[in-house]
């Protein structure tokens, strides 16, 4: 077992302006380690993903990645190639509208097996095959591999943007609200897939949601951010079955109860 | 205990005591006086304000009260077990894979897992029709069948118990008190909370009384 950071994520701010994005923000996250970030609209979190996964420059800080070739680095100090290259082969990066992360006008299958193409693959065979067997590892029928994800459902088209991060085997998955958006059927076959994903894939794995639901099911550790401040950060049980600070409180206590 | 608007409510103070391997320590008193709070307070779930708890983990001692998340969760996959009062559910995962996850989570693979998790549902004399079934629309009594079945499946040196037997017809609770039996022999640790004195009486060797360590009851 890996006993160093995957990521390591050093006093990260952002501003716009004299507005602040997020401010302050330290953590590391471990190999296997799923991490929700929680918190109201406005509040920060996705400010901070787009710092994590480069999408966002931030204003101050590090975040450095542990490379597959053993080193750590500084992910504002890599070059614009080797960053898409990352982000195409290493990470993924999940989008809560499906419509941001898929081509739309290609067929699901060419949605799977573009990824493959990133990362070297080259023989179509291959590259089909591989891609129905990601359809199937996300529950969509074989015979929809040449459909355009335009005729998905927005579960399918979810599940889809799913496969395609996925087919490279990155150790990294950034998501943003995997779940909003749909349907509490659809959002639980959508979780127990991620859960499932994640454990027998050993993946690491960075979420925003506001749903505090989501993060308990599938999140180790959990960060609470308020105005661009993580203010309380902990095991997830803990920060859930006992939060310390008022605003966490009041989130926790806001859950309704079916 | 922290609940609302960063209201403060003193719950349990100054607790000390030790579980041994092999032996099945209970904590007593009456509702409220924090017996769960002990036990949430061991397993990570609740912080601890003030003090350690210190468990052997892997050959060396952890204290829980300021390990990390990281830690914890390590603790919690090879040392230290807990049967809550509730089930969690998980949507769509089926009785037999919420009993089996604990050992896939060590590594143990899937058709000796599910087969562990097989034989414990049998002793406990769930139905066999609902084996493959999630437990969200069990009743009560088995939901608390799977969760028992889930906290025995694996041979953690300590276990923490609340409320096992609670909502179980008396043929199951023999059946529980007898799988507590077992896990002491083997040299378990356990540390439970059993309101049904029967139950109790078959299990402990030792009981603690909560009442001693709230605050609120030392005022009034």
């Amino acid at each position: 077992m890996t006993t160093v950071p995957l990521l390591k994520v050093n006093d990260v701010s952002k501003f716009y302006g004299s507005r602040i994005g997020c401010k302050n923000v330290s953590f590391d996250l471990w190999p296997g380690e799923v991490l929700a970030i929680v918190g109201e609209s406005g509040s920060g979190k996705t400010t901070l993903l787009s710092c994590l996964s480069t999408r966002l420059m931030p204003t101050s800080g590090k975040v450095e990645y542990h490379m597959r070739d053993g080193h750590y680095r500084d992910l504002a100090r890599m070059g614009e190639a080797e960053r898409r290259f990352l982000m195409r082969t290493d990470w993924g990066f999940v989008h809560q509208n499906p419509a941001d992360g898929l081509r739309m006008t290609v067929s699901a299958g060419a949605n799977v097996g573009e990824r493959l193409m990133a990362v070297g693959d080259r023989h179509y065979g291959q590259i089909r095959a591989t891609a129905t067997d990601w359809l199937r590892r996300v529950e969509i029928e074989e015979d929809r591999i040449d459909d355009q994800p335009r005729a998905f459902s927005g579960g399918m088209r979810q599940r889809l943007q799913i496969a395609r991060n996925l087919v490279t085997s990155p150790r990294l998955v950034f998501m943003d609200e995997p779940t909003g958006g749909l349907d509490v059927s659809v959002q639980a076959r959508l979780l127990d897939l991620v859960r499932s994903l994640v454990h027998d894939l050993g993946l690491s794995a960075i979420i925003v949601t506001h749903d505090l639901a989501v993060a308990r099911l599938l999140s180790h550790r959990m960060m609470v951010m308020k105005d661009g401040l993580v203010i309380e950060q902990g095991l997830t049980d803990r920060v859930l079955d006992d939060p310390r600070e008022p605003y966490t409180q009041l989130l926790v206590s806001s859950i309704l109860q079916v | 205990m922290h609940l609302r608007d960063g209201i403060r409510l003193p719950v349990v103070a100054g607790v000390s005591f030790s579980v041994k391997s092999g032996e099945c320590v209970v904590l007593g008193g009456p509702s409220g006086v924090g017996k769960s709070s002990i036990l949430k307070m061991l397993y990570g779930n609740y912080a601890v304000d003030e003090g350690q708890i210190l468990i052997d983990h892997a050959g060396k001692l952890v204290d829980l009260a300021h390990a990390d998340p990281r830690a914890v969760l390590e603790v919690r996959r090879d040392t230290l077990g807990y049967v809550s009062q509730f089930l969690r559910v998980v949507p769509r995962v089926s009785a037999v894979d919420v009993v089996a996850d604990p050992l896939l989570a060590r590594g143990v693979s899937q058709t000796e897992a599910r087969e562990r998790a097989s034989e414990l549902l049998a002793k406990l004399n769930l139905p066999h029709e609902l084996w493959q079934l999630p437990p969200a629309t069990f009743s009560g009594g088995e939901q608390q069948r799977v969760n028992i079945a889930r906290g025995f499946i694996t041979d953690h040196a300590i276990l923490l118990l609340d409320e096992p037997t609670a909502s179980l017809d008396a043929k199951n609770r023999a059946v529980v008190v007898e799988m507590i039996a077992e896990k002491k022999k083997a040299g378990t640790a356990l540390l439970g909370i059993f309101h049904d004195e029967e139950v109790r009486d078959a299990v402990a060797d030792r009981i603690i009384d909560v009442s001693a360590f709230s605050p609120r009851k030392a005022a009034a």
